[in-house]
Order: C-alpha cells, then structure tokens, then sequence
C-alpha cells in the first residue's frame, strides 16, 4: 500500500494493528514518530547489547593493563606500585567507548538483519520511492489473518493511493 | 485589576532565520542534495579545485617518500626541539576534527536542529582531519614501518607497550576516534546511501551505492532501532570528543618542562580544539555553500551560530593564555616565569604576538550582529582562527622546548622545507578526500533534512 504522508502511514498502521494483522511493517523515507510503536514494535535489545560491550571493553581494557604490568612483564620502577591503575583509565576509558560503539553499529545491524542485499520489496518498482517522499505498509502473507480476498477488501478501505502484490 | 500575562513582558522577538528555507517538501530536499552527486555534469571548477588540491597532496607523498628513503633528518627537528611541525600539526589537525563530532553528537544530545544541514559535511571533515592528524605521529616515529608495535598483540617478541605512558593513551585515543567517527558518519550515511541507491540511473552507480546501503529499506522496525544506535553513538562519543584532546593535552601536561607542565592544559586544549573545528567548518561550509547553491540548506543561522561557538570557545581559549601567564607568576617559578618572557620576548615573539591577534583580539569582532552576518568577512575570521590555533601549538611546542631549564641546551628551530612540504602536503590530501566526499556522497543528510520539512511544515513556516 502505498501512501503519500506519514499521517496516512501513521493511521493506516495503527488500523492495520488493531484489526490484528501482527506480520506487517511499514516503510518511510526518514524515521517518523511513532510508527515502530503503532505496528507493535516497541523494545529494542539494542541498549542492552551496547551496555555489554561497554562492559566488556571496560574490563578486557583494565585487565590487558594490569596482566601485562603486574603479571606477565612485571617492571620494578624505583618501587612504585605495579598495579598503577590511575595511570590504566585512560585507555580502560577508550576501550569502553570503543566496544561499545563497535556493539551499537554491529548490534544494529545484526538485530537489522544488514546487510541483506535482496529482498522481495525490490520487485515492486514503485518501492524504490521509499527512499524518496513516499510511504509503504505491507501486509504479509505469511500473517495468520491473511485472506487473499478479505485482506484486499480491507487494505483498499484504508484508501492508499496504490496497493501492489509482492512477488516473492 | 488582573495581571498581565507574562508573555507581555519580553517583546515579541522578530522570528529568527529558519535553519532550512520554507518551501521545500520530502521529494524536493533529497533531489536537490543527491542531485550534486547523481546528475551529470561534474562543474569545471569542480575539477580545476581538485586539480590543485590533489597535486598538493601528490607533494605530501613525495615528501613521505624522501622521508622514508633518508629519515627523519631532513626535517628542521633535532635536540633540544625533537618535537616541532610533526606534532604541531599532529595537534593541530586533531583538533580541527574536534568539530564533526562536537556537531553531531553533542548537538544533537541538546536538540539542535541547526545542526542537521552542516553535520555530515563536518563528519566528513572530522575523518579527513583524523587522518591526516593519525599520519604525523606514524611517519614521526621514525620507522613508521615498525609503528604497529604500539599496538599490544602477542609476538614473539614478547614486547608489550608501555601503558602507563601518555603517548600509548594517544594511540588509543586517537585509533577509537577515529574508528568511532568513522561509523558514525557511516551510520548516519546509511539512508542516504539508499536513496542514492533508488536514483542512480547508472548501473555503476546502482551497484556502488545498493553495495554501502546494505539493503536498507526504511522499515519502521530498522528506523527505531537505528535511531536508538545514533542516539547511543552520540552519547558514547560526547565524552569521547572531550577525551580525545585531554589525552592529547596530556603527552604535555605529564611532562615536567616549563610551559608544557600545567593543569589547565586538557580543557584548554578541548576548548581549544572545538574553537579551531568550528573555524574549520566555516572556512569549508562558506564557499561550498555558495558553489552549489545551498543557501537554503546551510542558512546565515547556521553561520552565525557557529560564529557564536567560535567566540564563547575563543574566549575560554584566551581565558587559558591568562592564566598560563598568571600562573608562571603566581608559581613564584622562576623556569616558568622565564619561560613566558621568552614567548613574549624571545626570538620567536613576533609568533606570540600573532598568535594573540589571530586568536584573541580579531575573533572579538564575532560580537557584533553585523560581523556574524557578513559571510565574507566570517570567512576571514575563519581562517585567522586557524592560522591562529597553528601557531598556538607553535608557540607551545617549540618555544618551550627550545630554551628549558639548562641554558647550555639551547637551540633554535628552523623548518625546512620537507617540513612545509609535509605540512601543505597534508592540507592537500585533506582537500582531495574532502573534494572527492562532495562528489561522490551526500554533503547534507538528506533524511534528516525530511524530518526537518515535516518541523517547517508543521510551524507554518
């Protein structure tokens, strides 16, 4: 279905959702407010992954410091402690971010399903518009609700200004 | 008697510059962004500037080659001043990339939308700028060929770095910049790459472009989790931006030399950075701006904003060089309290002098409404500001160096001219890449621009 402004988009989703159509997404050309929440999407683990990898990096980065100074290559300086660890957080303090950022683009990505090179939305040609000023709902087949006949009677009530099938 | 509503007590302020010029719908913003890249014909100045820049570029490499195949002797550093253009500009540059990240992660953090039309440009800038920053202290190391043995890996060696040494906390804060800058742009390109993908007509283009858009459809499920990654980046990178240069401040402040040994350095030097980043932009932004008509993109508010920017952090700058001076005094040192007669006085004086005219006294005109407003003249400051922020790391570096506690190691400094080559050189391929950005990515980001014409629209304006 094809739409003209995120109002419609907006509408037709929540429309879409509250008639209990659950395999649908919608596709807009930049983010729009409250479409991931209308088609029921609502969480993402995102956060939680970047808090690991931040953790990770934080640890993983203290503990190369303190193994190579105090255990694998101890180095006795005028008897200065060799676990100096004021001297480790700057690096323990980069390696954080790093992690962490490597988790939130990797994560993102991965929980994205990208890259993903085909999909069968790229036979419909109008789609292309999607990254341009247009907006997509689709309904999947696969959706328990989906009736060829009865789904076709509902999208056209939702007045888009295209339908298209997708092959697949 | 009812009491006037508090409103009435400020007059209606006259609306400010828009951040994007009415008029402009989802469809019109990206085909006017992307139609830079897509539409055919390059523009001849297009490639008569990178002519020029790339031949500069091609002096830089010219230069690494004599440099590799001789050494670091033919540059003008040697004891007492070992440290003088390699890390000059390695500061320098460094801190020009300040400003990519400053403008996407923090600004975005305080909801700025002016920030949306010059982010990706600045982005772009900060990655070229980390580049030519991350080659100087590569090619200063002496034998660059050996410089991965700054990085811990096991080898048989079984030589690992020294980590409590500022200069290893430089290697990873620069590397993790880098890195993090570098898929924040790339994030952020994502969409953009898509729609570039959807309006290529050539097959090439297609290909290229559908190949970095990893198959990104604009699905709401992708666009929440998207934002949600941006958002973190933009935080993770906000204390990063302000680490980066506080570690590069470090390799100083560690140090027990007179004018190097000072507590006020990292946010000086932050300050500092963000001040000579956003002169930078300007410089940039100014002429690209005029060149493919994006005035309504990039609109005087933007520029007076960041004019804005470049005074509040011109002046915790000068706020530095007082207390620099104040704190050689109050020290009761007399190494310190020589160190600074010397930069006011010494052989190098004239620098210091400039230094405070281009960083200083020039950029107070940034005061009047009418200065902000004149592009050609913010133009000029622009690029005072960053002969200025050179010879600010000039003046610590080498002028510190050159006379230190024991009068029998003096020296002087003189650049040779493998030192300018380097130097221009490296100005140089920071155009091209910057040339070859403009011609082959989107300069603005085109989907946050859409979301910007949904604000406009919804304003009325």
């Amino acid at each position: 279905m094809e739409f003209h402004a995120p109002e419609e988009l907006l509408a037709a989703s929540r429309r879409t959702y509250a008639e209990g159509y659950r395999r649908i997404d919608a596709f807009a050309p930049y983010p729009v407010e409250g479409l991931a929440e209308a088609i029921g999407f609502h969480h993402t683990r995102l956060p939680l992954i970047v808090l690991a990898g931040g953790i990770l990096g934080c640890v993983g980065g203290f503990a190369l410091q303190y193994w190579s100074s105090s255990i694998y290559y101890p180095l006795n300086v005028g008897g200065r402690p060799l676990n100096s660890w004021p001297s480790f957080i700057p690096i323990t303090f980069e390696m954080t971010v790093l992690v962490a950022a490597l988790a939130a683009v990797l994560g993102m990505l991965a929980l994205n399903g990208l890259p993903m090179p085909y999909h069968p939305l790229f036979n419909v040609d109008r789609f292309a518009l999607a990254s341009r000023d247009r907006f997509y709902l689709v309904i999947e087949a696969t959706d328990p609700l989906f009736d060829r006949e009865k789904t076709r009677r509902f999208v056209e009530g939702l007045a888009p200004h295209g339908v298209y099938e997708v092959d697949h | 008697m009812p009491e006037k509503p508090p409103e009435s007590k400020f007059a209606p302020s006259p609306p400010p510059v828009p951040v994007l010029e009415p008029g402009h719908t989802f469809a019109s913003v990206g085909d006017k962004i992307s139609s830079i890249v897509l539409t055919g014909r390059t523009p001849t100045g297009w490639f008569v500037g990178f002519a020029i820049v790339s031949l500069l570029a091609l002096m830089l490499f010219y230069a690494l080659a004599v440099l590799f195949t001789t050494g670091i002797g033919i540059w003008g550093n040697n004891i007492p001043v070992a440290w003088a253009f390699d890390i000059i500009n390695f500061v320098w540059w460094i801190g020009i990339g300040h400003a990519g990240t400053l403008i996407s992660a923090i600004l975005l953090l305080l909801r700025q939308q002016w920030r949306t039309s010059i982010n990706r440009f600045a982005e772009a800038m900060t990655l070229f700028a980390v580049a030519c920053a991350g080659l100087y202290p590569l090619i200063h190391v002496g034998r660059p060929w050996v410089a991965y043995w700054l990085l811990p890996y096991p080898n048989t060696m079984s030589l690992l770095p020294q980590f409590r040494s500022p200069l290893m906390w430089d290697v990873f804060a620069v590397s993790t910049y880098a890195t993090v800058s570098l898929m924040f742009w790339f994030v952020g390109l994502i969409p953009d790459l898509a729609t570039l993908r959807d309006r290529a007509a050539s097959k090439v283009g297609r290909i290229i472009y559908g190949f970095l858009a990893m198959g990104w459809r604009g699905s709401a499920r992708h666009w929440h989790r998207y934002e949600v990654c941006y958002l973190l980046l933009a935080g993770l990178a906000t204390p990063l931006v302000v680490s980066v240069h506080t570690v590069v401040s470090f390799d100083f402040a560690v140090s027990l030399l007179p004018g190097w040994n000072a507590t006020i350095f990292p946010p000086y030097f932050v300050a500092g950075a963000i001040y000579s980043g956003f002169a930078m932009v300007m410089t940039l932004a100014i002429p690209i701006r005029k060149f493919y008509g994006l005035e309504d993109f990039i609109t005087t508010r933007h520029l007076d904003n960041m004019a804005k920017v470049m005074l509040a952090t011109g002046l915790i700058v000068a706020y530095g060089y007082m207390m620099e001076t104040f704190m050689a005094w109050y020290s009761g040192s007399p190494a310190e309290w020589f160190m600074i007669m010397n930069r006011m006085t010494g052989p190098y004086a004239p620098f210091y002098w400039l230094l405070i005219a281009c960083n200083v006294v020039i950029p107070q005109l940034l005061w009047l409404g009418k200065v902000r407003a004149n592009v050609l003249l913010l133009w000029v400051i622009s690029l005072v500001v960053n002969v200025g922020m050179w010879l600010e790391r000039f003046i610590i570096i080498v002028v510190s160096l050159h006379r230190d506690y024991l009068p029998s190691s003096w020296g002087m400094y003189r650049p040779t001219i493998y030192d300018w080559a380097t130097y221009i050189g490296s100005i140089g391929l920071f155009l091209t890449l910057l040339f070859l950005f403009i011609r082959f990515l989107p300069l603005i980001s085109i989907f946050e621009m859409r979301a910007l014409v949904k604000e406009t629209e919804k304003r009325g304006g």
